[in-house]
């Protein structure tokens, strides 16, 4: 069989259904490719031995009958998987091994799935290259010494580079799209809400979505079919009936409307994604798709919002790291305030730190109101915003990213320069709309550049369906030379 | 608005995180750029506009008063850095 | 008439001083699981085995509101004739502290779920009403154990998690004792609801003090301290006189207070500050976002308030009109639900002057004598009913039922059975009576001419040979009417 590797998702559950490929045959081809793997550190925990031990399981008596029946696939870090590591990409949990399983992760295994491995990730969420883990940088595999993107680096990466059939991520401030523009890969954010946060690694509450990456838009959708639910245990959870989005999608999106934002135009913008935007605008055209001007007046200042809510969340939700109940410990202090003091010290990363400082800050007496409250507020405006065109259109046609990959360690020491990779992602998360990055071409030096398409709440199908029948049009083809194999 | 060494040192504080005096200037120099960043919110008049208090237009769901947990102390403890069989086990704390 | 009550100072060697006391009371609210989570709230459990992975906030883990746990808040809220808010919010409490898993604490802060209300009080001078400023749920913390080990502390996460309701009043008291009487009616009140046991030697009940002093007369408030977490009324009655006292010293020696948070030694009976806290004031409230704001049904809480159960200050009009009760007699046979359903079930066949005196006098000190509730008592009220109608019907005289009350204390046992056993039955049959009577008027022939002559007093002198001769079983009303007519 031609490499298997390559194949779409979709195609090899067809194909494990028609009994023409066995589970340990398509998980053995994954397996010697992550082992052939020198350059990429995509993974921080291989789980091989046992995922092949689960192929050869389902083969003696395979279940047909779900949505993922005998397929590996390898998690973001950030997903608790009961007796596997699960460390968030940082040293305060890195041996940590929870004893229960994600409700993301569970519903996958539930569909016939099973675990390959956990992928690197920026430090508990928070990066935009990847470049932030305690196990190390991840290498995007269109270019040696270029960034994949983050947070979900590890997974846009291992994706692209054919070790793992599809995978998933998590989405704050664009953290499974921006990978996704940078590796030629397709990257969802769903509604929030639409997927359990229950036992995900918490970053910034009101943000955090799980989503799926994949290689086709085909395969985002039958993937976000086996993820999305309902969970009780989340109350943030919307109590939505399941949506066939894999039987039900279609190409046809004539009459649709979609929306160009002329804030998105920023002057700094390299002339290639200008191209690659007005591209899509005339593809979806020619799908039948109707082009309207919209205007989105409060975008500028998403970034700055979001660079106040998400600390300030996260500040709180990673108070729960001091050594006591889980993960590591520090050896240094003689009571209790200096045991917490140096764990966390010791324990978190520069950025981690860094931005926990910030939200300690904003929510700090005396400046809650200035930054927190305010910050609130003109969120209000961003999603006004939004719902206002909503009323206009039915979905929103941007770039995914203000350039492609960088070189690793090129913005290291720019904090800023670094958050404004996410200047297209983030107004979204601020507004809780779904939103896709689909593979639109690439620039000059041949890196990959993403669209974006944004949705409304909880209207993943149409969504999906654009994005679908602008990646047919668009035709995009990524080949690799494997450079990371020698 | 700048942020100055005393003000990094109270807030480390608050996070309970010790910061290395080497540090502490970089981590300034590095936090005042930030904040000038985020201060670009001050340019928008938001005086009539109410915050945001959820992204979902949900009620709050509640559960039924029913005990359906619990009682997994070895699990509780397994991943303690410092345990015995009933306790989490910390440093000493001085009231 | 309400008359003022009497005036609590400080004597201080400059003057008087007024002692202003806000209490913040906590109160577990009575429920099967925890607030957030789905695990056992009951007392006494082996460390560690009441704790869930939410409760132990492992990474991934999300709070899920218990909607009893709400309608228990709203019921304690009408009871004290709250202001319940149809929006209210959840916002974490952030600080670090062994015993708080989260390093947050979820409470509510800017909105809180029940607003203004009052409590009166039924003081020596009159009633008094007490504002209170709000009502609010959060979650309790764990505990640490300090003394198990020299160098470490233990931490049990039990109590983490179970839902607490926060009664806040306004700086309304002004005395130890309206603090005892405060917390004995809130207390009440909560456990006529059902909302709230009120077990202040398990924890269900402690309060946070603030005291502050100001010079007599003066309008202005002085500035206060807090003393957190006394666990018994008696400790907060020492903390909130030994704090006046340091207060008045302090600022009658030209010094000024600093306003700060304390702790009662009970064991030194003094106050002294709390080290830990000192930087613990920046709490960085914010509303939870993995929750969302609680938007109360107007037809749920029109439903809890139909269902309220009569409290104790409309049970005690509805006692002083319907059973001729004083107000004094009313507040104390309402202080407890268990004494005043008691009460209510003997008066229900039998008579109420006696229920009354017999249940405020025998009956408590019984109970005080063995330091058990009345619902531990051997003597229920149905045994008491029925003592009492052997009363009313003359079977016993008021003497000997107090000798029957005593074994029924002890065993338990039927009064009839105890009567018929010992043969205790009065002497009612006029017939027999006048018999014994008219023998001792012939046996006393000396007595009778010198009663007749003038000399009253030796009608008990004639009761007494009635009584010896009738083994002391003679009705008495019976053998006074009889000898009265006799010796005329």
């Amino acid at each position: 069989m031609t490499d298997i590797c390559k194949k779409s998702l979709t195609e090899l559950v067809r194909l494990i259904k028609k009994k023409e490929i066995k589970s340990e045959e398509i998980t053995q081809s994954f397996i010697k490719n992550i082992n052939n793997d020198k350059k990429l550190n995509t993974f921080i925990t291989n789980c091989s031995e046992e995922a092949l031990n689960k192929a050869k399981n389902f083969d003696k008596s395979p279940k047909l009958d779900t949505l993922l029946p005998g397929v590996p696939i390898a998690v973001k870090d950030l997903f608790c998987t009961e007796g596997v590591k699960t460390t968030a990409g940082s040293k305060m949990l890195e041996n940590f091994v929870p004893n229960y399983e994600s409700t993301i992760t569970n519903n996958l295994w539930n569909e016939g799935a099973f675990l390959l491995g956990k992928l690197n990730c920026d430090e508990y969420a928070m990066g935009s290259s990847n470049e932030t883990s305690y196990f190390g940088n991840v290498t995007n595999p269109i270019a040696e010494n270029t960034v994949p993107g983050g947070s979900s680096g590890g997974s846009a990466s291992a994706l692209a580079a054919d070790l793992t059939p599809a995978t998933i991520g998590t989405d704050t401030g664009g953290s499974i799209r921006q990978p996704a523009s940078f590796t030629g890969t397709v990257g969802l954010k769903p509604t929030y809400g639409l997927c359990s946060r229950w036992g995900i690694v918490a970053f910034a509450s009101s943000l955090d979505q799980a989503g799926p990456m994949t290689k086709t838009v085909e395969d985002c959708s039958l993937m976000l079919e086996a993820m999305a639910s309902f969970d009780k245990k989340d109350s943030t959870s919307i109590n939505k009936k399941k949506e066939n989005y894999s039987k039900n999608l279609t190409d046809n999106i004539k009459g649709l409307k979609i929306g160009i934002p002329k804030e998105y135009r920023v002057d700094s913008m390299p002339n290639e994604i200008d191209k690659l935007w007005e591209n899509g605008k005339n593809l979806l055209k020619d799908s039948g798709a109707e082009i309207v001007d919209i205007s989105l007046p409060n975008t500028k200042y998403a970034l700055p919002t979001y660079y106040i809510v998400a600390p300030a969340e996260a500040s709180s939700n990673l108070a729960r790291y001091d050594g006591v109940k889980y993960g590591f410990r520090s050896t240094k202090g003689n009571n209790l305030i200096e045991m917490y003091e140096n764990t966390r010290s010791e324990g978190f990363g520069d950025e981690v730190k860094r931005r926990i400082l910030i939200g300690t800050y904003v929510l700090s007496s005396g400046y809650y109101d200035a930054y927190y409250i305010k910050a609130q507020k003109v969120r209000q405006l961003i999603k006004n915003d939004f719902d206002q065109s909503f009323k206009k259109v039915d979905a929103i046609l941007t770039p995914s990213t203000p350039n492609s990959a960088f070189k690793i360690g090129e913005k290291k020491d720019d904090p800023i320069s670094m958050y404004l990779n996410d200047i297209f992602t983030v107004p979204v998360n601020l507004a809780g709309l779904p939103a896709i990055s689909i593979p639109a071409g690439t620039d000059n030096n041949n890196y990959p550049l993403g669209l974006q398409l944004i949705g409304k709440p909880l209207h993943e199908q149409k969504l999906l369906n654009i994005a679908y029948a602008t990646e047919k049009k668009i035709n995009f083809k990524q080949h690799l030379n494997r450079w990371w194999e020698k | 608005m700048s942020i100055d060494k005393d003000k990094i040192k109270h807030i480390s504080k608050l996070a309970r995180i010790s910061v290395d005096e080497k540090k502490i200037d970089g981590l300034a120099k590095d936090l005042s750029s930030i904040f000038k960043f985020i201060e670009q919110l001050n340019e928008l008049n938001t005086d009539k506009v109410e915050p945001l208090t959820s992204i979902l237009n949900e009620p709050l769901r509640s559960r039924k008063d029913e005990v359906t947990d619990g009682k997994i102390r070895e699990k509780i403890l397994e991943n303690s850095p410092q345990k015995n069989e009933e306790f989490f086990v910390v440093p000493k704390v001085i009231e | 008439m309400i008359k003022p009550t009497e005036k609590y100072f400080i004597e201080g060697e400059k003057g008087k001083w007024e002692v202003v006391i806000g209490l913040e009371v906590h109160a577990q609210v009575t429920s099967n699981s925890k607030l957030f989570s789905g695990s056992s709230t009951k007392f006494g459990a082996e460390p560690n085995t009441q704790v869930s992975l939410v409760d132990s906030a492992f990474p991934g883990m999300l709070p899920v509101i218990n909607q009893f746990c709400i309608e228990q808040a709203v019921k304690t809220g009408l009871g004290l004739k709250g202001k319940i808010n149809s929006y209210s919010v959840f916002d974490r409490k952030n600080y670090f502290y062994a015993d708080l898993p989260q390093g947050y604490q979820i409470s509510q802060y800017k909105n809180p779920i029940v607003g203004e209300g009052e409590i009166t009080l039924d003081l020596p001078g009159g009633s008094k009403k007490v504002g209170i400023e709000r009502l609010h749920l959060e979650q309790d913390a764990g505990k640490s154990i300090h003394d198990l080990d020299p160098s470490s502390s233990y931490i049990d996460l039990n109590r983490s998690g179970i839902a607490l309701m926060e009664i806040v009043s306004k700086p309304d008291l002004r005395s130890p004792e309206e603090v005892n009487v405060y917390v004995k009616k809130l207390r009440s009140i909560m456990r006529y609801l059902g909302t709230c046991d009120g077990n202040m030697q398990e924890g269900s009940l402690r309060a946070d003090v603030n005291v502050s002093v100001r010079k007599e007369g003066d309008a202005n408030l002085g500035t206060r301290c807090e003393i957190k977490n006394v666990n018994s009324i008696k400790f907060m009655q020492m903390a909130i006189i030994y704090e006046a006292q340091r207060q008045v010293e302090l600022l009658e020696s030209g010094k000024k207070i600093k306003q700060e948070t304390r702790l009662f030694d009970t064991k030194k009976n003094e106050t002294r500050s709390m080290r830990s806290k000192e930087d613990a004031h920046d709490y960085r409230y914010f509303p939870d976002p993995d929750l969302l704001p609680l938007n109360l049904d107007k037809n749920l809480i029109e439903k809890i308030k139909k269902n309220l159960p009569e409290l104790p200050d409309q049970k005690k009009e509805r006692f002083i009109s319907e059973y001729s009760l004083t107000s004094y007699e009313a507040t104390i046979l309402v202080s407890e639900k268990e004494i005043s359903d008691y009460f209510e079930e003997v008066v229900k066949n039998s008579d109420k002057k006696l229920a009354k005196n017999w249940i405020m006098g025998d009956l408590f000190a019984s109970l005080n004598e063995k330091n058990i509730s009345i619902t531990e008592s051997l003597v229920t009220s149905s045994k008491m009913g029925q003592l009492i109608d052997f009363i009313s019907s003359g079977v016993i005289s008021g003497r000997t039922a107090k000798e029957v009350f005593e074994i029924i204390k002890e065993t338990g046992e039927e009064p009839k059975k105890i009567i018929e056993k010992k043969g205790l039955q009065q002497k009612s049959d006029p017939k027999e009576l006048e018999a014994i009577i008219d023998k001792i008027i012939l046996d006393n022939k000396d007595k009778v001419s010198q009663y007749k002559s003038g000399k009253d007093k030796l009608f008990g002198f004639f009761v007494g040979q009635v009584m010896k001769a009738s083994g002391g079983k003679g009705n008495p009303q019976l053998v006074n009417e009889i000898l009265k007519q006799k010796l005329k």
